[in-house]
């Protein structure tokens, strides 16, 4: 790709970006099923049953990947701006992407 | 394209305008700017252009090439025109003056808001300061010493090109390095001025300058080392 912008460092700034605004689209609904357990317990129950089936599982192991990548890339970005410059930032990269995906490997391995 | 010519497109025109394309012979060992002054001297000689020292030190000669930011003069077209074409654009977040010259003029503006020039403290009657090079923030200065003003990392960052007041990589660096000169004197002023809107809070650390510098510093590091600063002066109710 001929951009200024085809390299890791700026791939891991659209990564933390794209999962910080999935994460803010998933939130609303996330409380929404929380508030169910005050006064709809029978329809949460329904809800938690469902989320039993396969593919939700599946769902759910993006959704714990993009939280993690949100989380190390936030650590990340905290690491540049207080702590002293390291010249291996391409490989902190690598690490936060190593990170995220084995924690959603290890959500999923568990999930069954 | 045949073995003995390349295809180059260049921007014609100002923020509006088209490519014209020309046939420019090859050559060995041929730069960038060696096919810009080629379709000058002899396709075109109403293209605009700007160089000045051919070898990598003015830094004016600076254009897009293939849709990077890049000094013309040091970029062999060996490395670049990998797909048999060269597309030929201004700078990015410049204005265009015409065809492939821009106004540098608010790039250098931004120089003077961050106050990235040397306050001196001694006269010429004291003596030479003792700066061992050994010293940490010696060190650090040194680092970013280098840059010859070409523009390339006020083209590829994205938050110039986000947020119009934001000072942009070079005269950050440029602050950076005068932070750690010990001889400096205005070092109050220089904190307040890049601690604002616009200042080194503004970067991203995409590290776009980084990547494309051809000097290979990295504005992103002082950038960083800026935003440590301007903590310890909020902390210290300095700014």
């Amino acid at each position: 790709m001929k951009t200024h912008r085809n390299h890791a460092n700026y791939w891991a700034f659209v990564l933390h970006r794209v999962s910080g605004l999935a994460l803010l689209l998933f939130l609303p609904a996330h409380f929404y099923v929380l508030a169910l357990a005050v006064e709809q317990a029978a329809t949460l129950d329904m809800f938690l049953s469902w989320t039993e089936a396969p593919l939700v599982k599946l769902l759910e192991t993006g959704l714990v990947i993009l939280l993690a990548a949100h989380m190390t890339g936030g650590l990340r970005i905290l690491a540049i701006e207080f702590l002293a410059w390291r010249n291996w930032q391409k490989s902190v990269v690598a690490i936060t992407g190593g990170l995220s995906l084995a924690a959603g490997l290890l959500f999923f391995l568990n999930a069954g | 394209m045949s073995n003995n010519t390349l295809t180059v497109e260049i921007w014609r025109g100002r923020e509006e305008g088209k490519f014209d394309t020309f046939e420019v012979p090859r050559m060995a060992s041929q730069t960038v700017l060696d096919i810009v002054t080629y379709v000058q001297r002899n396709l075109d000689p109403g293209l605009s252009y700007r160089f000045a020292c051919w070898v990598g030190v003015c830094g004016s000669c600076a254009m897009t090439v293939n849709g990077k930011p890049r000094w013309t003069c040091r970029t062999h077209v060996d490395k670049v025109a990998d797909e048999g074409v060269l597309r030929i654009q201004p700078l990015k977040n410049l204005p265009v003056i015409r065809d492939l010259a821009v106004d540098m003029t608010e790039f250098f503006e931004k120089w003077t808001k961050a106050k990235a020039h040397f306050v001196p403290t001694a006269t010429r009657h004291d003596d030479f300061a003792q700066v061992s090079p050994s010293d940490p923030k010696r060190k650090e200065a040194t680092a970013g010493i280098e840059c010859i003003n070409c523009g390339v990392c006020y083209s590829a960052c994205d938050t110039v090109a986000w947020l119009g007041d934001y000072l942009g990589p070079a005269a950050l660096n440029r602050a950076w390095t005068l932070h750690n000169d010990v001889r400096d004197g205005g070092q109050s002023d220089r904190i307040k001025a890049i601690a604002g809107t616009g200042g080194c809070q503004a970067c991203h650390s995409h590290q776009s300058c980084f990547e494309l510098c051809p000097k290979h510093l990295n504005p992103t590091a002082s950038i960083a080392g800026l935003k440590r600063a301007t903590a310890k002066a909020a902390l210290k109710g300095e700014i």
